[in-house]
């Protein structure tokens, strides 16, 4: 069977399993549509966790990302894991305690304020909204890609999906579906992951093949593949691998933002609210840590393996297959063909060198001709330097399997565990968007004295326009959504963390400090990402050296120093409060999440 | 419950968070980040173990600082009696 075939078989009953967990688990009421029904074990709460936390970027980029970033690539592995650390000891079994449904539920009680609670839903929505349309579009890179289906047609067919069971089931249908993606996507990743390490080093687990040595056809001595790639790197000129290149306050200070914004991020603190006990929300954080964790742990080696694949078949070989002799194999031209692999001979001898620097300035610009070996033609001005090869960073896990020659079902099921890491994601993201709306702002704020059937519906309405608009945006993605994912997690940093750990560590935060404090630090953050990523700012100008993906950090350092001054100042919060942040510091008593 | 009680559940409680989060730090930014040039001198196999803490060895320790926590903490509230039941 092709690969075309098996995709459609493997992605078909992957889908077909969503829809049958979704119908199965439909919500019946509010409680049920928010935090499904409060009684999720919490193994299937980590499982489920981890699968709305491994988005399309985990699944597809993060890998490639590292292989071409080296050393410098442990920001994502250390910042995504790491802020897991921070919610399993500092948010999550007090938010559980609190129970309540969303958190800006938390942030307005504890500040007894309207403002801090609207203030909170407007981050909630912008912080959601920038990152699922990263995901619909992802949805139908992969449908593009392996079905030969129309982009839109892709986005479409996953927008169709994810309305049908976020609508239905709310929190409940997602969590169990999120189970079952999680099991999908892992196993995808795994799979040729385990493959490549047999192939390359005859180890079964990809985390020690990583640091073994390669096998050697040749019989000569053995050498580790770190220090093959290594070696690799020198002589063609790159940065050498385990060694970065990025200064050592901005990965500080990256790695700082990421793992912050992690445990500020609302679609993953909404998770704590579904279990029973303040206990299993503790132990259900490190459970999806362990579930996160295979595949974090897998992916640094993934990237090693391919980088050292890429480079071992690509460099110094003809493009143009000759009688017998080594040429460039068929996955190059196919990724050629969809504009992600460009060649250009600067040299003429018909060989590809692969060398440090870019070939051409920007993304390659085809032209309809082809050239004297059969490679597209390019319109790209060549640079100085002597490499020849454009490689896009995102093809390195999609075409990884095509690259070790791995059968076709494995190939499908890449394509099959993308979409499910996509569309997982996508659907908690559209879950707190809805909430947000129909609970925050119309139960909590507008129209306090909406029955609960009504606000069910108005729940579903809210999913249903939200799934609608993140698929608009799917189809047209503006220009900025792709950056500002990235800074999803500066914003959720400097604005949700420092107002929810202040709410439960410090009885004397008070409401005037906390919302300054969130406006201060997303405005500062805000302001720094734009001026750089849009107004033309240089890197040079950089303050002390740090990135626009590290300023999250020092957004949330000010937010912690303006709210901690400005509540000195200012007259403590009321005794109720006090006495509630002493209740939520004592699990006994934990009823299950209640919107009273 | 009176208020000592209390007192002396978070004050513990603080303490275990103060340990935890510094071992977090010290493996990752630590080792991985601002002592990751020495730590490279030395080699784990094929690693050089700076960047073996910062690719592989952290989420580790992270994932086994969790559930050192959760133990620790159903421990302490069954000595404060404030567990669930």
């Amino acid at each position: 069977m092709s690969v075309q075939g098996w995709t459609f078989l493997i992605v078909g009953i992957t889908f077909a399993l969503y829809i049958g967990i979704a119908i199965w688990s439909r919500a019946g009421s509010t409680k049920e549509f928010y935090v499904a029904g409060g009684g999720v074990p919490p193994i299937a709460n980590g499982m489920a966790t981890a699968a709305d936390w491994m988005s399309a970027a985990s699944f597809i980029s993060m890998a490639g990302l590292i292989s071409f970033a080296g050393y410098d690539g442990s920001v994502y592995l250390m910042g995504w894991t790491g802020g897991y650390v921070l919610l399993a000891l500092l948010l999550a079994p007090y938010l559980r305690k609190f129970g309540k449904f969303t958190v800006p539920d938390f942030v307005g009680d504890r500040y007894y304020s309207h403002t801090a609670r609207l203030v909170a839903v407007v981050c909630a929505i912008f912080v959601s909204f920038t990152y699922v349309a990263g995901q619909m579009r992802g949805v139908g890179v992969v449908f593009s890609r392996f079905l030969e289906v129309d982009i839109n047609l892709g986005v479409g067919i996953g927008m169709l999906l994810v309305f049908f069971y976020a609508v239905l089931g709310g929190m409940k249908g997602i969590t169990y579906t999120q189970v079952a993606q999680y099991v999908v996507l892992i196993f995808a990743y795994m799979v040729p992951a385990i493959f490549i390490s047999m192939m390359l080093t005859g180890h079964f687990f990809p985390q020690l093949g990583f640091g073994a040595t390669l096998v050697d056809d040749n019989g000569g001595a053995s050498v580790y593949l770190l220090d093959k790639l290594n070696q690799l790197h020198t002589e063609l000129g790159f940065a050498e691998y385990t060694s970065g290149a990025k200064s050592k306050l901005d990965v500080f200070f990256i790695t700082a933002a990421l793992m912050v914004g992690t445990a500020g991020l609302p679609h993953v603190i909404v998770r704590f609210y579904t279990v029973p006990r303040v206990k299993d929300a503790r132990v259900s954080a490190g459970w999806a840590l362990v579930f996160i964790g295979i595949l974090y742990t897998t992916a640094p080696a993934v990237a090693a393996f391919a980088r050292t694949n890429l480079i071992q078949t690509v460099n110094e070989t003809p493009y143009a297959s000759a009688g017998g002799e080594k040429s460039i194999p068929e996955w190059f031209k196919k990724w050629e063909n969809t504009d992600l692999i460009a060649w250009v001979d600067k040299n003429g001898d018909g060989k590809v060198q692969y060398r440090g620097g870019v070939p051409f300035d920007g993304k390659p610009a085809f032209t309809a001709d082809r050239g004297p070996a059969g490679q597209r033609m390019l319109s790209n001005a060549p640079s100085a330097n002597a490499n020849e090869l454009y490689i896009d960073r995102d093809i390195m896990v999609l075409a990884n399997p095509e690259i070790a020659r791995l059968p076709a079902w494995i190939i499908a099921l890449v394509a099959a565990g993308a979409l499910a890491a996509a569309l997982s994601t996508a659907a908690g993201l559209l879950l707190v968007v809805s909430t947000s709306i129909s609970h925050d702002l119309l139960k909590r704020t507008l129209m306090p004295d909406i029955t609960e059937k009504r606000e069910l519906m108005a729940a579903r309405f809210a999913a249903a326009a939200a799934v609608i608009l993140a698929g608009y945006f799917g189809i047209n993605p503006p220009g900025f959504v792709a950056q500002v994912v990235a800074f999803a997690f500066g914003l959720a940093a400097a604005s949700f963390f420092p107002a929810i750990m202040l709410g439960i560590f410090s009885k004397r935060a008070n409401r005037e400090g906390v919302v300054t404090g969130m406006v201060v630090g997303i405005a500062f953050t805000m302001a720094y990402i734009i001026y750089f990523k849009f107004m033309g700012g240089t890197p040079a100008q950089y303050w002390l050296g740090i990135s626009p993906e590290g300023i999250g950090t020092v957004g949330m350092l000010l937010n912690f120093a303006v709210a901690v001054t400005i509540s000195r100042f200012t007259p403590p919060p009321p005794e109720e409060i006090s006495h509630m942040v002493e209740n939520i510091r004592i699990p006994k008593g934990a009823g299950s999440a209640s919107s009273h | 419950m009176n208020n000592d009680h209390r007192v002396a559940y978070w004050k513990e409680n603080l303490r275990y968070l103060l340990i935890l989060l510094t071992i977090w730090f010290l493996v990752s930014y630590g080792a991985g980040i601002l002592f990751v040039e020495q730590l490279n001198a030395i080699k784990l196999g094929g690693f050089p173990l700076g960047f073996w803490f910062a690719q592989q060895g952290s989420i580790y320790v992270f994932i086994a600082l969790i559930f050192v926590y959760v133990w620790l903490m159903n421990k302490l509230d069954q000595k404060y009696d404030v567990h669930e039941d």
